[in-house]
């Protein structure tokens, strides 16, 4: 969005306005649903807040949710700028973190804790990898549409997930939907004291963010994805190759999900469960939206996002309604932004025209 | 197997594809007119859900019909309005819908979960379903089933042999053209965005009052949505290859049924999941195979022309030109 004609500080002003729109508009819209529903509204809203951060552990929880939420964000802005749909991130989560109990599961390395864990990251990041690599190369090889082969690969490791849990993985005795056995401790990610926050997938995220924003705006590499996104065609005219970027955008996302779904195994779940992947792929292209592609909102939504997650959880418990409201709320957010960024860009548009 | 065997495979199969079916044809029509709808997931569930209520609490089967395809017209036309008139990108607007659609879904639904409504009754045709062989294969199904089979012709009839379809094709190839010609090419695709939403919609209902009866958490639904999609874009935007490719995936689904009993090793979970990627790889392969031009732009645009590839060519076909383009007599410099 080019906005070069207009000062900064009414850009700016514009921009809050846009928000306060997105929010009040989204808020009717469920506020609305639930007086259909006969729910009062208010009391919905306060067991959100009182779930999401009633408690340190609450709060806890959240921050448990906002680092992989955030990670998986971040790698789809790459893709994003190169105008990829990577729907296909959710099955690079499961790849990731397939591998990582691969290696975990390896006898020999068990007297290494530390060195174990640190080869698992590098294995789940090559599981992420060589997966969203198959959707990559499909793509420029094939020219075949990157969401359906995205979306093949998805059910295709649900599958192979499912299998290994009932199958070669299973737990000792009998297989259950609860997942493979539980790592031993040494394999689970150092926690604060007795919370069960760990600083390591924070760290990263926060690692991420900052390499990202760098790559991104400072790079030749960044200026280039976005000049294969915008123009493809202009981009190899001018001595780019389009498929590099396509597949190293997808290479980088790939690698990002990998890492989160380390995180799951090692932090969150310690072992494998079949909805390992807790659906923060889906989740994080609706934050990617949301933040209008750029990496600079993404933590702030992804800790609202998050937030909502946790806070919905006790929904049914407490009011007897469903907890995908969360759910309706973020899809709401999204769907009048992407509405009111498509108005605002052509109103400026016209007036740009009328000058 | 013995004949009555293989019959009741084939007849599982008619009926089993034809809910499949009519949303691949709903969003063939979409897609012709060059609207992405990629909220059919979403559209089925909450379509599904709507018609279940509806049908529960008038007991009539035709208001749930209804509901179901209005729910469905509804979605399309946000997605439509929101990209024709606002310039808002189709696939983003469709994958949020979808995740919405699903969540109103079960929202809604949670409390009408596992109880029973009135469902479509069997309606065997006089005379023909005593035809022997096709008789229980074609003509001892629902209405609804019916209605599948002859939909097929009638929307290849209406896109290449009728002058509204061919103003339909040419809204979806070159919007431009036709607003030189007259024609409002954005009303064009509003309106036929809206008829096919309402084909998927009516699909959903198809499902929760015939073929998968009932409401919960899963539904059984879950994942058909991606799955039409997938046919309608690699059966090359032409009705009678992705109804060929929705009796493809009902096929799967019944051996992987059949293939459960019989493998017992294999836990059924797998067997459930199964037939999605083997359907999209399969896809997949026809279009690698046939080896189309439809490539990017640094690649070379050489189009061999061997047996193979021209049999898989006949399994294909080109995009209309201005998918998911949205056109606006304004953006012109």
């Amino acid at each position: 969005m080019k906005t070069d004609t207009v000062n900064s500080a009414t850009k700016y002003r514009l921009q809050i306005k846009i928000l306060l729109f997105i929010i009040a508009l989204s808020l009717s819209f469920c506020t609305l649903l639930l007086i259909v529903a006969q729910i009062p509204p208010f009391s919905v809203y306060r067991h959100i807040l009182q779930g999401a951060f009633g408690s340190w552990n609450k709060l806890i929880q959240v921050l448990n949710v906002w680092a992989p939420l955030t990670i998986c964000a971040t790698g789809l802005v790459y893709t994003f700028r190169v105008n990829l749909w990577n729907i296909g991130i959710e099955g690079q989560v499961i790849m990731g973190a397939v591998f990582a109990t691969a290696l975990l599961r390896i006898n020999f390395l068990v007297s290494f804790p530390l060195l174990s864990l640190f080869m698992a990251m590098l294995a789940a990041i090559c599981g992420g990898c060589f997966w969203s690599c198959i959707t990559g190369y499909l793509k420029i090889k094939g020219g075949v549409n990157e969401i359906f082969v995205g979306l093949g690969m998805n059910f295709l490791s649900q599958g192979f997930l499912l299998w290994l849990i009932f199958g070669p993985w299973k737990r000792a005795g009998m297989a259950s939907m609860s997942g493979t056995e539980v790592l031993s401790t040494s394999f689970w990610l150092p926690t604060f004291f007795e919370f069960k926050l760990a600083p390591i997938g924070i760290f990263l995220a926060l690692v991420v963010i900052a390499v990202s924003l760098c790559l991104l705006q400072f790079t030749y590499f960044g200026l280039a994805l976005k000049a294969v996104g915008g123009n493809p065609a202009a981009a190899l005219v001018l001595g780019l190759q389009p498929n590099r970027y396509f597949l190293s955008a997808m290479l980088l996302c790939g690698a990002l999900a990998g890492l989160v779904g380390y995180l799951q195994v090692t932090a969150t779940y310690h072992r494998l469960i079949p909805a390992i992947s807790s659906n923060y792929g889906y989740l994080a292209i609706l934050v990617a939206m949301l933040a209008n592609y750029r990496i600079l909102p993404i933590p702030i939504i992804a800790l609202f996002f998050a937030s909502l997650n946790v806070g919905s959880i006790q929904l049914p418990m407490a009011l007897q309604i469903d907890s995908s409201f969360g759910g309706i709320i973020q899809g709401a957010l999204v769907l009048s932004a992407l509405g009111l960024y498509a108005w605002h860009s052509q109103t400026l548009q016209r007036t740009r025209r009328r000058k | 197997m013995n004949l009555t065997g293989l019959e009741s495979i084939f007849s599982s199969l008619v009926a089993g594809a034809t809910p499949i079916l009519i949303a691949a044809i709903g969003e063939t029509l979409t897609e012709k007119a060059g609207v992405i709808n990629l909220s059919l997931d979403g559209t089925i569930l909450l379509g599904a859900m709507i018609s279940f209520v509806t049908t529960y609490h008038t007991g009539s089967l035709g208001l749930g019909f209804f509901a179901g395809a209005l729910v469905g017209a509804g979605l399309a036309a946000i997605i439509a309005g929101l990209s024709l008139f606002f310039g808002a990108s189709q696939v983003a607007v469709g994958f949020v819908l979808t995740l919405l659609a699903r969540d109103l879904a079960y929202f809604f639904g949670s409390t009408y979960a596992r109880i029973s409504a009135p469902q479509i009754p069997p309606l065997p045709i006089p005379y023909l379903s005593n035809l022997p062989v096709v008789g229980p294969i074609f003509f001892n199904h629902n209405i609804l089933v019916y209605w599948g089979l002859i939909l097929i012709p009638l929307a290849t009839w209406f896109l290449y042999y009728t002058n509204a379809g061919l103003i339909l094709r040419a809204a979806g190839e070159n919007p431009k053209t036709c607003f030189s010609r007259g024609i409002n090419a954005r009303f064009q695709q509003l309106i036929y965005s809206i008829i096919g939403g309402s084909l998927v919609g009516f699909s959903g209902a198809a499902f929760a009052l015939c073929f998968k009866p009932g409401w919960g958490q899963p539904q059984g639904a879950e994942g058909t949505g991606w799955i039409v999609l997938a046919l309608v874009i690699f059966g090359g935007w032409h009705p009678v290859r992705a109804c060929l490719g929705a009796y493809l995936f009902a096929f799967l689904q019944i051996a992987s049924l059949h293939l459960q009993n019989q493998f017992e090793s294999v836990p059924a979970q797998v067997f459930q999941v199964a037939p999605f990627p083997l359907m999209i790889f399969s896809l997949l392969l026809v279009r690698l195979l046939e080896g189309d031009s439809h490539r990017n732009l640094s690649m070379s645009q050489t189009r061999s022309s061997g047996f193979w590839q021209k049999i898989f060519s006949y399994l294909t076909g080109p995009a209309p030109s201005a998918l998911g383009k949205p056109f606006s007599t304004e953006a012109d410099h």
